[in-house]
């Protein structure tokens, strides 16, 4: 399901990022990085809500508005109720609506889309679309106890630490929010959570080839296709499934985000990459907003990927769903 | 649903495992906790004189006490990562699961935190752990063995 939009732009993006993501090579994009994860909580759900806070704080002084200017705040994260960005946000009072969102690592993407329809319907004048993860408050509530640090395949993925926030107005400027093509759920009967490159690939897929046919557009169109967290072997998967089953050649001007965070050679600790909502979201709205406002890159098709589980239904033996969104962004 | 093209390119991309290098690896960290072990029992036999029965049990609290505490002072993960399951399987790695398991659940309080939240992991070491004692010991006296 593909929608056009008229009158959304991206006003500005705010970037916080952690001590693994500052070691990689996209630290000079982030507004603000930690050298350590608590930064200064005593709790790694009170750290993450600490990065929402300074996240929305960073892009209300980026964007010169006061906390009631903003009508609308959309925010979704990993944790349990997706606590650490509302009440990250309920920190910062912002904002005159709040939406609590949740499709895992695809999240960034569903805002975004949510956002621009209400916009461009002219329900409301601007949102703010916030997310955020935690690499400790992930691995505590999905896996083992963070200092248990037992071994895992080389098929895993490392969630990203970080929260990161965007603006989007009716108010012009140089990027615009052109289109959105909301996904829908994939069950490949995969069911392995330590690859779930393998996982989200197919949903990956399916939203990209559903996106170009109905903008009736060649993968050639953008100059930038990009997923969000599929990892070294995700990335080789999606491309050709793609040429298989939807006779769709994307290798030419595709990334993966999760493969772009970290250094994927010098950072053994990230294994097959990054994950994590908040993995796609430094990508996007730290190095791919740069590269926009220089006009480096005019069209880009993003792609957020989520995997949609928890972890009862993985010990209960169901399969894990996945999800993809995907929105274009555009210079005017 | 299971599609066939998909699960043929998933099998094509999978990553490759160190199976060998990480068997070999915590065969040997393993075997070294073992020779730490064997060397605490004979160092206790040797100074205080006491029997190897008592002497063994000394060495589990020690390499209890030792493992907690590096839990503790937060690097152990890391060579538990590094040591694969040599660290792991040993008593140092039951020590680990307890002790991790209580850092992460301390902000959660005495009862429904650590308390509630310690076993997470060892549980099922426990439980197991009684469980083949139980089935090895009626072996044991079925063919005969002392009890």
């Amino acid at each position: 399901m593909t929608f056009k939009f008229d009158n959304v732009y991206v006003s500005d993006t705010s970037t916080v990022a952690g001590p693994y993501e500052k070691k990689g090579p996209l630290e000079k994009y982030f507004d603000k990085a930690y050298d350590e994860l608590y930064f200064g909580e005593s709790s790694w759900e009170l750290a993450e809500q600490k990065l929402v806070e300074d996240s929305l704080k960073i892009l209300l002084r980026k964007t010169k508005k006061k906390k009631d200017d903003i009508s609308l705040v959309l925010g979704g994260d990993l944790s349990n109720q997706i606590t650490a960005t509302t009440f990250g946000t309920n920190k910062v009072r912002v904002g005159n609506a709040y939406f609590g969102l949740y499709n895992a690592c695809a999240t960034s993407v569903e805002e975004l889309i949510i956002a621009a329809s209400l916009i461009d319907s002219k329900k409301i004048d601007n949102a703010i679309c916030i997310t955020s993860s935690h690499n400790m408050t992930s691995e505590k509530q999905f896996r083992n106890p963070t200092e248990y640090g037992a071994p895992k395949p080389n098929s895993a993925t490392f969630t990203a630490t970080g929260a990161a926030g965007i603006l989007l107005s009716n108010d012009k400027s140089k990027i615009k929010v052109e289109s959105g093509t909301i996904g829908k759920i994939i069950d490949y009967a995969q069911n392995d959570p330590n690859n779930m490159g393998a996982v989200m690939s197919g949903a990956a897929a399916y939203t990209i080839a559903k996106h170009l046919e109905e903008t009736k557009r060649k993968p050639e169109y953008y100059d930038l296709i990009l997923t969000g967290d599929l990892g070294r072997y995700g990335k080789n998967i999606v491309t050709e499934f793609l040429k298989e089953e939807y006779k769709i050649d994307i290798s030419k001007n595709y990334n993966d985000c999760g493969t772009m965070l970290y250094n994927l050679d010098e950072q053994e600790e990230v294994q097959a990459g990054g994950s994590g909502p908040v993995c796609s979201a430094l990508v996007n709205y730290g190095l791919i907003m740069n590269k926009l406002k220089n006009k480096e890159i005019k069209k880009v098709l993003l792609v957020a990927t989520g995997a949609l589980f928890s972890p009862t239904t993985v010990f209960q033996g169901q399969n894990i769903l996945s999800i993809a969104h995907a929105i274009s962004l555009e210079v005017v | 649903m299971k599609n066939d093209k998909y699960e043929k390119i998933v099998s094509n991309n999978k990553a490759e495992e160190t199976r060998a290098r990480n068997a070999i690896v915590a065969f040997l960290i393993g075997g070294l906790v073992g020779l730490i072990g064997e060397g605490i029992i004979e160092v206790l036999c040797y100074m205080f004189k006491i029997s190897r029965t008592d002497a063994g049990t000394y060495m589990i609290v020690i390499l209890i006490f030792i493992a907690s505490l590096c839990t503790a002072l937060g690097f152990f993960d890391k060579l538990v990562n590094k040591a694969k399951c040599g660290l792991l399987i040993p008593i140092t790695g039951f020590a680990h699961s307890m002790t991790s398991a209580t850092l992460d659940y301390k902000k959660e309080g005495p009862i429904s935190g650590f308390g509630s939240n310690m076993f997470k992991l060892a549980g099922s070491v426990i439980l197991y752990g009684v469980v083949a004692a139980w089935v090895f010991g009626l072996i044991r006296f079925l063919l005969g063995g002392k009890i």
